[in-house]
């Protein structure tokens, strides 16, 4: 596939940026219940529904039970579906969430991305996207608002690729992503962004005429069987997200892959992390290198299925890893990132020092001062876990 | 246009929901749901909220549907149906897509508590789809606990027949009342001893979707020998007599306008109803007096409510 496709530059805002994505993919239902920072996802989509810009149903739920609720039942009946979400919201969704992968269903659902009460805090954490992380959806993280837009198109297109068939989150940092306004490229129409995304073709769509028993009760003697087709299947899904990164790549003219790296190669010490944060740290990472300081970057943008084999070929040479999550799994040891980067490096023999750093929480912004402080920890003390910037530390 | 019936002999003998399934003998559901997949005519779709119809009729890799059948959650059912419609919107807006019925399906746990928020949401949306409550007056699918439709005195194994709260101390609450509160164009309530208004009801509730009308809501009596400790036998005969003791009735509302189906003139004694069932074999005796009482004040202040309603030319 060439770049044949015409582009627009314009400024958009990150919830603007996956309302346009959704406007392009021609969804045809969306089913989805207010919560900042996501909502203005929903009232663009609003907007683009009740002026007939998009021709779709947008279900104004009463719930975001029931907002995933009703948006699996329309995904089961063949429609390609959005829903959007962030924080308490996703957590009123939890029940569902098992229920939409089991059931293979390719909702598409972005996340902005917001800290998890008590306290309430309506800011970025991502203890949202790491509560679902379990849950058997694939996990997409934007860094910017481009990526916000062009991941909610690459989402619709693996999910609904018949050897994937699981749903997707796209997550965007709590307003650093939803509510800033970048510029950004978009496609001029549904037509041309049908060119990457055909209207979905639904597997076993609900039909009169081939009655399928959708949920059924599966006890001791088949339950086991289905949950490890399922795992192998996320885990296969990798495959086509690879395939489908590719040709986006190409269709867009920006490049994906599920590791970003910087400066990585012949770095002593790597960051990895997630979700906006790293452009500050590429940013930090240039710094260090003029200064001579060999640091390097690693963000994901796929979480789930965790890109294990590239994440470990991209760190094994490094002396220091620093983990940085923001979120914390309470009584574990460290952030749920950490685990993961953790579990992968023994599997694979390799045993760098990995600093877990805990930061940003409930939207504290992660400035450069607080990057330096997190390098000079990293490379001066053997303490495995700080939090980065709290008051009396 | 789906077929109104006057004798059980009309009724096809072709089955959608088949034999093999697990349901108890003598359960309330089975009835119901062979009628309502009969009656409402053409291609269509079951929901089905997590409860007894659903576990003993999907036991995988076995089904009893002959439909497509959906199950998502416990509280849930309506919201599913309500994705299912739009999408079926949709895509016949959008594309070559075959046109179904809906039909929901959730017992009383499913309806009157935890799915009452789901069911509201859909009903003021005004997906077009029918929902029937199979309400068996507890969670019977986890072994006979009280829920909002428990009526009073009855013992469950969360509310049981102690020595000092002689079983659920509190009211059935008033499904009918809620659902009619969201002004749906048609509601009833149906009883597996009255098959042919149960029939026609699912045929004129057919008929109203075909034409774009809904939602639609119905809320039948469903007699459990398990959790109401009776004879298996027994289930029409109680339903007979749930409604001639005017503690069920029996009516329709047809946009705003009341008809009650069954003009119980002569109403018998509700100690009749009672005696037959374990869960209410406490409050016969004299201690307990009190509570049956209580329960004829409130069929008779239920009846009165009803006849008054009926009167007006809408109650919207």
């Amino acid at each position: 596939m060439s770049v044949t496709v015409r582009q627009v530059r314009t400024g958009l805002n990150g919830d603007e940026a996956v309302a346009y994505a959704v406007l392009h993919a021609d969804v045809d239902v969306i089913s989805a219940y207010p919560i900042t920072p996501q909502t203005i996802i929903v009232e663009r989509l609003s907007e683009f529904v009740y002026n007939g810009e998009l021709d779709a149903e947008f279900i104004p739920v009463e719930s975001e039970h029931s907002a995933l609720s009703a948006a699996l039942g329309a995904s089961l009946a063949g429609a390609r579906v959005f829903t959007a979400t962030a924080s308490q919201g996703l957590a009123l969704m939890y029940e569902i969430l098992y229920i939409v992968s089991s059931l293979r269903a390719p909702v598409v659902m972005a996340l902005g991305n917001r800290a998890f009460s008590a306290p309430i805090n309506i800011h970025c954490s991502h203890d949202d996207a790491y509560a679902a992380r379990d849950a058997g959806w694939i996990q997409f993280f934007a860094e910017t608002v481009q990526e916000a837009y062009d991941l909610t198109l690459i989402a619709f297109r693996v999910s609904e690729d018949e050897r994937v068939l699981f749903p997707s989150i796209v997550n965007l940092d709590g307003f650093i992503l939803t509510h800033s306004i970048e510029p950004l490229h978009v496609f001029s129409s549904k037509d041309d962004v049908s060119k990457f995304l055909p209207e979905r073709d639904p597997v076993n769509a609900i039909d009169p005429d081939n009655p399928i028993t959708y949920g059924p009760l599966a006890l001791q003697n088949y339950y086991m069987e289905i949950k490890r087709q399922q795992a192998e299947a996320l885990f296969n899904s990798k495959k086509i997200i690879d395939e489908v990164f590719d040709e986006y790549s190409e269709f867009s003219g920006r490049r994906y892959v599920p590791v970003k790296k910087l400066f990585v190669d012949d770095a002593e010490t790597v960051f990895v992390l997630l979700g906006s944060t790293a452009g500050t740290m590429r940013h930090m990472v240039r710094k260090w290198r003029r200064e001579g300081k060999k640091v390097g970057v690693v963000s994901l943008t796929l979480y789930r299925p965790f890109p294990e084999k590239e994440f470990v070929e991209s760190v094994k040479d490094v002396e220091n890893l620093v983990v940085m999550d923001r979120s914390f799994s309470y009584g574990s040891p460290g952030g749920q990132l950490y685990m993961d980067v953790s579990a992968a490096l023994i599997r694979a023999g390799v045993s760098p020092r990995v600093l877990n750093v805990i930061y940003g929480l409930g939207g504290r912004d992660f400035t450069p001062d607080l990057a330096e402080k997190a390098l000079e920890v990293a490379t001066s003390t053997d303490v495995p876990l700080i939090w980065l910037g709290v008051r009396g530390d | 246009m789906a077929r109104q019936i006057r004798r059980l002999s009309e009724i096809p003998r072709e089955e959608l929901f088949v034999s093999g399934h697990g349901l108890c003998a003598g359960c309330g559901i089975p009835p119901m749901v062979k009628i309502a997949l009969k009656a409402v005519d053409g291609p269509k779709v079951v929901v089905n909220a997590t409860g007894c119809l659903e576990v003993a009729t999907t036991l995988y890799p076995h089904t009893a549907w002959r439909v497509p059948w959906v199950h998502n959650a416990f509280e849930n059912a309506a919201a599913t149906a309500s994705g299912i419609e739009a999408a079926l919107k949709a895509l016949r807006r959008k594309k070559n897509w075959k046109n179904y019925k809906i039909i929901v399906f959730g017992g009383d746990g499913g309806t009157f508590d935890i799915g009452l928020q789901s069911l509201s949401g859909a009903l003021e949306r005004g997906h077009k789809f029918i929902y029937v409550c199979y309400d068996n007056e507890a969670y019977m699918n986890t072994g006979i606990q009280r829920s909002g439709a428990t009526p009073v005195g009855a013992a469950t194994t969360t509310s049981p027949a102690g020595s000092v709260i002689p079983g659920k101390p509190e009211n059935k609450k008033n499904l009918m009342d809620i659902v009619l509160a969201h002004r749906i164009p048609y509601a009833a309530t149906i009883n597996a001893a009255y098959p042919v208004d149960m029939w026609n009801k699912f045929a004129k509730a057919s008929d109203y979707l075909e034409k774009g009308i809904g939602p639609i809501f119905f809320h039948y009596y469903s007699p459990c020998p398990v959790g109401w400790r009776m004879d298996s036998s027994l289930s029409i005969e109680i339903s007979r007599l749930a409604v001639q003791t005017r503690l069920w009735l029996l009516y329709e509302v047809d946009h705003g306008k009341i008809k009650i189906n069954v003009m119980v003139r002569k109403p018998k004694p509700i100690e009749e109803y009672l005696k037959l069932q374990g869960r209410f074999r406490h409050l016969l005796q004299p201690e307990n007096s009190h509570i049956v009482e209580r329960l004829k004040r409130y069929i008779e202040n239920n009846w009165n409510r009803l006849l008054k309603l009926a009167e007006l030319d809408s109650i919207y």
